[in-house]
């Protein structure tokens, strides 16, 4: 017996489908991570005119709710508010209230209190933003922007925006992921993209303490040989390894590990020739990749920060336009009752 | 009330009709004798199942404590609402039951404001820190019936050994969770398929079965009496029916909910379900179901821990782990048997004569016994919610379910202890 129905979707859908949270890619279909992706299509253009604004979030608050630091997330973020119109409040919550005590509860009721719109959500623990999107008061969206080991959906997003310019769609496509998908949310979330957007392989490559449990159950094979992983591949995306892996006794030494899974040249070349390199930053050269081919012409690492604006302007807008839906619906529900 | 007599009800385990008569406090007649005899009151029974009362083996009264998760009075009224006469209290309290001085405090205060019986367990380590040993004598002197280390664990195998050749030395019976700290370590859900795909911090079920094996390999050497609480993998119930075979004097039980829920629990992030050990996969629960079915299993615990409503308000992996299950215990067993996963004679044995037996005391329904019984009706129905729930604690297993089973007498020492009010 499942204790309670899976609730993620009524979480983060309104009845008729929309978004009106965004969480995580889990439970969306093919047809709405589609629509993300051709709504990020349209705000691309905005970035390239001279005044860079449209007023779809116009006298919104948008809070971005930072429990864990980050540079890039919260700036695209940030950027992606300011090109929607909304006022914008950074908060890094890590130095401040949580410090002092004050429950993550507490501190909700408080922001609340300001009347915000929208929470963009960085929390070191899986399923925070969840617990914030059961808390809230109806009609303020949550945006993850990543929770813990779980996931990364906007970072998954504009990694597929990044594919689909570049090899045009996700059919037959053979992607790898390689490095530390024990710790990754953002693995967890491409991972969930590419199955549901139609690639026809996802591989991730690495040591066995760098897996999940059952890793395959989320939709990939493994591959613990790199040169043998490499063939044939069309995306290879190369994750961030954490110095802290080593004093886990999850891995011997950088040194080793560049060696047997960092890419370099002489590995790239065994993939498909027009193969792209990814990697959702901050990257670490000579760990997990090496200069050459991070700078390289098959790099396509900086379309990704620019991407990264343009889906979180989808998100952003789709997400208030699901709690707006909503809301009227809400309205004209009670006006005719 | 003076003599009593119980109509209309039929036995559990043989589902044979009966009436017993209760005279100041004792079972004076069972069956056709009793019909025979007149009593002050009758309780109409049509319908109902009588059993022992219930007996836990891991209960949280949360007295001494600061009393926000609960009380001594407010969680055995609990009990008694769930059938349970018998409550072995966990030693994690606050502060712990490691000195003769706490378990008379715990046993005073359960004199006065108790609905049911309370058997403190007592701590085998000073403080529950797992390095140095606890007033073994003393604590079995003051009352406490086994000694354990609650939820903690203790720090090594040496550690461990000497608990068990210490509380050897007096004939203690010796109970523990079983989980190796370094392989579980910041984990609080199972490792496996739920865990890989939300991110969170898994506890391997080696983490467990690597206990069970050292615990084992220590009681057969030491020669103590070994119960192992809470068992939650497939692979621990064929380790202790083999150590069984081996004639390894060791003994088990399963909280409820491990045999209702399992992992897929928590794929909503439901704080709910944080239970420690985790629930873990759907081949763990059909082994433990088949475990207590052939009795390897000896008993079926509510490891009953209620809680304020905070701490289940945060972030999964902030939230306080334990489900307030006392109340629920009897309706998840009744569902597992409308299901045909459960008959309903392990289940009252898993919840009577099992546990009571892990702990050297009877419970049945004789002739010449104290009274301390259960009547519940199997077929009546009730929703767990603020109106129906006794403990403090509000995180039950079904919130809003309508459940089967509802008690409607609990008899314990020869008094009324549910309903609260006379009859």
């Amino acid at each position: 017996m499942t204790a309670t129905d899976p609730s993620k979707n009524s979480l983060q859908l309104t009845a008729d489908g929309q978004l009106r949270h965004f969480l995580t890619l889990d439970g969306l279909n093919r047809a709405l991570l589609t629509e993300i992706l051709d709504t990020a299509d349209s705000f691309i253009e905005v970035g390239e005119r001279s005044i860079k604004k449209v007023p779809l979030l116009r006298g919104r608050t948008v809070v971005n709710l930072f429990f864990e630091s980050s540079t890039r997330t919260r700036s695209t973020f940030e950027l992606a508010a300011k090109r929607l119109s909304a006022d914008v409040l950074n908060l890094d919550i890590n130095t401040s209230a949580t410090s002092k005590g004050e429950s993550l509860s507490d501190t909700l009721l408080n922001l609340e209190a300001m009347a915000s719109d929208m929470f963009v959500v960085r929390h070191s623990q899986s399923g925070a933003p969840h617990f914030i999107a059961e808390s809230v008061t109806p009609g303020v969206a949550i945006i993850n922007a990543g929770d813990g080991r779980h996931a990364h959906p906007t970072q998954a997003m504009l990694d597929m925006l990044t594919i689909r310019q570049h090899k045009g769609g996700f059919e037959g496509l053979k992607v790898a992921i390689v490095g530390d998908v024990l710790h990754s949310r953002v693995a967890r979330s491409q991972i969930r993209a590419l199955n549901e957007l139609g690639a026809a392989e996802v591989r991730v490559i690495a040591p066995a303490t760098l897996l999940p449990r059952d890793v395959e159950s989320l939709g990939c094979t493994v591959e613990y040989d790199m040169t043998r992983g490499m063939k044939d591949l069309d995306v290879v995306i190369m994750l961030r390894l954490q110095k802290e892996r080593m004093e886990g006794a999850l891995l011997p030494s950088e040194r080793e590990f560049y060696r047997l899974y960092g890419l370099n040249q002489e590995k790239l070349a065994l993939a498909h020739p027009e193969c792209i390199v990814m990697h959702p930053g901050p990257i670490n050269r000579g760990v997990e990749i090496e200069s050459a081919v991070a700078d390289g012409p098959q790099s396509v690492i900086l379309n990704q920060v620019t991407n990264g604006i343009a889906i979180r302007m989808a998100v952003m807008s789709m997400a208030m336009g699901g709690q707006m839906a909503e809301r009227s619906r809400k309205l004209a529900g009670r006006a005719q009752g | 009330m003076s003599s009593l007599k119980i109509v209309g009800g039929r036995l559990a385990d043989t589902n044979a009709e009966t009436t017993i008569l209760v005279r100041n406090g004792r079972i004076v007649a069972l069956g056709d004798a009793a019909g025979k005899e007149p009593a002050d009151h009758d309780f109409d029974a049509t319908g109902c199942l009588l059993t022992p009362g219930f007996v836990d083996l891991c209960c949280n009264l949360r007295e001494p404590g600061n009393g926000q998760k609960g009380n001594i009075a407010s969680e055995s009224l609990a009990a008694a609402h769930g059938g349970f006469t018998t409550l072995c209290a966990s030693p994690d309290t606050s502060p712990v039951n490691d000195s003769g001085a706490v378990t008379n405090l715990i046993l005073d205060v359960a004199a006065k404001r108790s609905s049911v019986r309370v058997l403190p367990v007592g701590a085998i380590t000073r403080g529950l820190e797992g390095d140095l040993l606890s007033d073994m004598a003393g604590l079995a002197g003051a009352g406490c019936i086994a000694l354990g280390n609650g939820a903690r664990p203790v720090k090594n195998a040496r550690v461990l050994r000497r608990c068990m050749a210490y509380a050897r030395t007096f004939g203690l019976t010796v109970m523990f969770s079983p989980e190796n700290q370094a392989l579980a370590a910041d984990g609080y859900a199972h490792d496996g398929l739920v865990a890989s795909r939300l991110g969170l911090l898994g506890i391997p079920e080696v983490a467990e079965t690597a206990a069970i094996m050292e615990m084992l390999l220590l009681a057969e050497e030491t020669g103590v009496r070994l119960h192992l609480g809470q068992l939650s993998c497939a692979r621990s119930v064929e380790m202790l029916a083999d150590a069984r075979k081996r004639g390894i004097a060791v003994t088990a039980d399963v909280a409820m909910h491990q045999l209702m829920f399992t992992e897929e629990a928590l794929s909503g992030f439901d704080s709910r379900y944080h239970v420690r050990p985790p629930l873990r996969s759907e081949k763990d629960r059909q082994a433990l179901l088949g475990g207590v079915r052939d009795g390897v299993i000896d008993a079926i615990t509510s490891q009953h821990q209620p809680h304020d409503s905070a701490a289940k308000q945060a972030p999964l992996a902030a939230t306080e782990p334990g489900l307030s299950t006392i109340e629920s215990t009897l309706s998840m067993g009744l569902l597992l048997v409308e299901r045909g996963e459960l008959d309903m004679a392990s289940l009252i044995r898993a919840l009577t004569s099992g546990p009571a037996g892990v702990i050297g005391r009877t419970a049945e329904l004789r002739e010449g016994t104290v009274a301390d019984l259960c009547v519940f009706d199997p077929d009546a129905t009730w929703v767990p919610g603020d109106s129906s729930l006794s403990s403090v604690g509000r995180h039950v297993p079904l919130p809003g379910k309508t459940l089967p089973g509802v008690v409607r007498l609990t008899l314990c020492d020869g008094r009324q202890a549910w309903p609260q009010s006379d009859l």
